[in-house]
This record gives C-alpha cells, sequence and structure tokens, in this order.
C-alpha cells in the first residue's frame, strides 16, 4: 500500500529528504539583475570558453554539480544518482555533463519544469532508502534555446509585450537523508493541461492552468492552507502567466496573492533589461531557488516554501503543425526546521 | 452522444480562456512602432535614392545603377549584420528595417553565421535559406506565374 501518498496527487515524506547544498551558475545578463548578489558564479562571456553554445551550457550545468557537491563537503563519488535535464533536443547538455562526471544518470525532459521533477523524483529515491546522496540539476542558456526554438540571434526581429526571455543559469541541489539544511516535506506531482494556448510567444497563458491546478491539488491533498506557507513560487510564469495563476487558484477558494511571486519576474528587472514579460526557462527556476531562495531559507528569513516550477510541452515539429501547447507544474514543498 | 458533448464542453472551454487570455494581454504600441518603422525604412530607401542618383549623376545607365545600388544595400544589410547591429535597428524599426531589401540580406546572413558551427555543409549551407527560402519560393513562384500571364496576354 502506499502509505506516503496523500490524496490524489500528493506524496507526503516520513525519511524528510535534505537539501544539504547548492549551487548556482548565471549569464551576464542574470548577474546584473536584481538577484545578483545571490549566485555562486557569473560568467563575463556566454560562451564560458567553448566553442559553441551547447557546449557551454552543457559545462555551466557539470560545473555547478561539482560546485555543490563541494560545498556540501562530499566527493563526486558519494553521488549515487544525477537527475538532471533540459531544453536542448535529447537533452545535449544533461547527459553531456553526465558523460564527464561519471554519476548514474536519469535524464528527465519536462521543459522548465525540470527543477521541481528532478527534485521530486530525487526525494522520492531518498525517501525510500534507494539513495543516500544524490544530485538534481538543470540549465538554460538563451542562446542555445533562441536558436533551436526560435530565429538566429542576429535576426532582427521584434518580439510581443508576452515574450520571456530565456535565463542562462544552472542550479543544483544536493540531496541527502543526513546533514543540515532545509527538508522537502511534500511533492505534488502535476497533470499535463492543454486549454488550447498556440501562441509559442505566450508560454505563461499556456502553462498557468497548470499551475493553478496542481497548486490547487496540493491544498487539497494536504489540507494546508496559503497561509502556511512564507513563499509560493512558480517557475516561469511572467507577468501575464503570474496574472492568471493567481486568478483561477483564487476561483477555486484559495488566496495565494500575498505570499506568492514568480522566479521569472525576481531574476531581471523587465523595465530596466528589456525582458517584456519577465524570465523563462528551466534555469530560471533553478537558479532563483538554488541561490536566493536558498540563501534566504539559510539565513531563515523565509522558512516555508512551495516552489513550482511550470514547463511548456511544445517542441518545433508541435508549434510548425499547429498543435496548441500543453503545460505541466511540479510542486515541492521546501521546509526549514522549528527553531 | 455524449462523447460529441464532451468534446464540445472542451472547445467551449478552451474558448473561453483563449478569450479570458487576450484580455490580458498588453498591446504593442502601435503608433510608436509605426513611426519608427516609417523613419527607419524611409531612412534605408533615401541612402538607397541617394546612391543611384550618384550613380545616375555619374552618367551610368538605369539598369545598371539599379543593379548596383542593389548590390551596395544587400552588402550593406550583410555587414551590419556581421558585426551586430542590424538585429538591434530591427528590435525597434521591425518592419521598417524588414521589408527593405536590407532586412533580405539580414535574413540569410543570419542562420549563416548562427550555423556555422554545424559545418559548411550541413550548417550554413542547408540553413542559409532557412528564413528566406519561403520568400524566394513564392517570389519565383509568383514571377512565373506573371511571366506567363504576360506572354499569353502581349501576343
Amino acid at each position: 500500500m502506499a502509505v506516503k501518498k496523500l490524496g490524489k496527487q500528493t506524496v507526503q515524506f516520513q525519511n524528510t529528504p535534505i537539501i544539504i547544498g547548492t549551487s548556482t551558475t548565471v549569464g551576464p545578463k542574470e548577474g546584473e539583475g536584481p538577484l545578483s548578489q545571490y549566485f555562486d558564479v557569473i560568467l563575463k562571456d556566454d560562451y564560458y570558453g567553448e566553442d559553441s553554445w551547447e557546449l557551454a551550457e552543457s559545462k555551466m550545468l557539470r560545473e555547478t554539480v561539482k560546485a555543490a557537491i563541494s560545498k556540501s563537503n562530499k566527493n563526486i563519488s558519494d553521488m549515487e544518482y544525477m537527475l538532471s535535464g533540459d531544453l536542448l533536443n535529447q537533452l545535449m547538455s544533461a547527459s553531456f555533463a553526465a558523460r564527464d562526471l561519471g554519476i548514474p544518470f536519469f535524464g528527465l525532459y519536462g521543459a522548465c519544469s525540470t527543477m521541481t521533477e528532478s527534485l521530486s523524483l530525487g526525494a522520492m529515491l531518498i525517501d525510500g532508502g534507494y539513495a543516500d546522496n544524490l544530485v538534481a540539476v538543470t540549465s538554460s542558456h538563451f542562446s542555445s534555446a533562441e536558436r533551436q526554438f526560435r530565429f538566429p540571434l542576429e535576426l532582427g526581429s521584434q518580439r510581443p509585450p508576452t515574450a520571456q526571455w530565456t535565463v542562462t543559469g544552472a542550479g543544483a541541489a544536493i540531496l541527502s537523508n543526513y546533514g543540515h539544511g532545509p527538508k522537502i516535506t511534500h511533492v505534488t506531482t502535476g497533470k499535463v493541461i492543454d486549454l488550447g494556448i498556440t501562441d509559442a510567444n505566450n508560454m505563461g497563458a499556456a502553462m498557468a492552468p497548470a499551475a493553478a491546478d496542481t497548486i490547487v491539488n496540493h491544498f487539497q491533498d494536504t489540507g494546508l492552507s496559503p497561509d502556511y506557507y512564507d513563499l509560493i513560487v512558480t517557475g516561469d510564469l511572467g507577468v501575464i502567466g503570474k496574472e492568471i495563476t493567481e486568478e483561477m487558484v483564487l476561483d477555486k477558494g484559495y488566496n495565494i496573492t500575498k505570499v506568492y511571486n514568480d522566479c521569472g519576474l525576481l531574476i531581471f528587472d523587465n523595465e530596466a533589461q528589456d525582458t517584456h514579460a519577465g524570465g523563462s526557462g528551466c534555469g530560471c527556476s533553478a537558479s532563483v531557488f538554488c541561490g536566493y531562495i536558498y540563501q534566504e531559507m539559510q539565513n531563515r528569513r523565509i522558512n516555508k516554501v512551495l516552489l513550482i516550477s511550470t514547463g511548456a510541452l511544445l517542441s518545433v515539429t508541435s508549434a510548425q503543425q499547429g498543435e496548441s501547447i500543453p503545460g505541466i507544474a511540479h510542486a515541492v514543498a521546501i521546509v526549514n526546521d522549528e527553531s | 452522444m455524449r462523447k460529441m458533448e464532451k468534446q464540445l464542453h472542451k472547445i467551449s472551454k478552451e474558448q473561453e480562456y483563449n478569450e479570458y487570455v487576450k484580455k490580458k494581454v498588453p498591446k504593442p504600441n502601435y503608433l510608436k512602432n509605426s513611426i519608427w518603422a516609417f523613419f527607419v525604412g524611409g531612412m534605408i530607401c533615401t541612402i538607397a535614392q541617394f546612391i543611384l542618383n550618384t550613380f545616375q549623376d555619374f552618367g551610368i545607365s538605369k539598369t545598371d545603377s539599379n543593379t548596383i545600388t542593389v548590390i551596395i544595400m544587400v552588402f550593406l544589410g550583410a555587414f551590419l549584420t556581421g558585426l551586430g547591429i542590424y538585429d538591434k535597428i530591427g528590435k525597434r524599426a521591425g518592419a521598417g528595417s524588414i521589408v527593405p531589401i536590407t532586412g533580405f540580406a539580414n535574413s540569410i546572413v543570419s542562420p549563416a553565421m548562427e550555423f556555422k558551427r554545424e559545418g559548411y555543409v550541413f550548417g550554413v549551407g542547408s540553413k542559409m535559406f532557412s528564413l528566406a527560402g519561403p520568400v524566394l519560393v513564392y517570389g519565383f513562384g509568383s514571377s512565373v506565374a506573371i511571366g506567363l500571364l504576360y506572354f499569353f496576354l502581349s501576343k
């Protein structure tokens, strides 16, 4: 019997996994943003000394894993699993990094929801007794995403106000069954939800219904209320997606307005940095969580967080064939010990 | 029957959501965008006109001056793309810098630069016309159609 299952979509951990350390790497633009003091490494050059954007992204992911492991006082050989994914076709960044690191590897594709997807599965592995230490990591790179999903960088095209800016960044979290740090108490796994948005320049609206559904299910399954959390934060919904999520969750009877924010809005100053509706990409919620939120939790300025990374499950093929954009969102509850 | 009702319900829900989203989406600043497009597009055309007039003043025939002007404008578009300036102009000017022939050069040079890493055959060679290709296909197609019309009607 699934004794740790709570309601329809949620898991409550008994041997609560601990996030013993994190690390982040971001690009130059993110380093100029409001959260710059919270990032470990800010690249001066987003090629990162490599020949291509893809290799630069992979290096960013790999080096972030190494930094997170050493910050947690562990060795690479202590890591029993690496749960990782990214936006590139066939997970080039994650699998090429795993090739060099030599950690047993599960490749995950959840688009920009990968941070909470990897944290969810990692937490289940630890709680289930299948591992003592593992790493959950993801990355995205503005230029590699742009060339795969949109246009060449030098093309003179205009972005609509709803467009979002893919974050160049990586975030890695080390999960362990022993040590100090915030604990993962619950995981709510999201359903794929698609309300028929076809505009790839409006991903926030495409993903918002999935985020709202996961948040509502989390409260229903756990019986918790929005006041329980100090911060409820979605991955990369941007200005429009955030507003829609707030309204859809309120429609189901939960008012999250007071504690709710979005990583895509935290990472950039949209006005000054010309990022339109906000940041996006796997690296958005990864760097904001592993940087800003984790450090604020360590300093105990924030104690209870519900992190909901959000993914738009479109591909170049599905978009060209005129299909709508399915959304996904996974929630992870991260809580500091009392005292 | 029930399946159809369910289908209809799904469609109406999607429609409802799309209309709800449409209300939230901020409108682009059409006036500002049009002014930018007008002035940048106009500026590019004025430069081309200036080059054309200069060549004609030197006594070069109109057909030859046209050809030389087009060559120079295409070069300028490609050059500014290579320097990383054309995309910055395009961000503000929109159609103003896409419609003139400099924009056509930009749409060929930018993928050629971007995909150089994939090699000269499968990268540069095959991706170069990924954006300009449709323009060429339908441009050539319509010129053939008009040519045929001209051929038969002028007899």
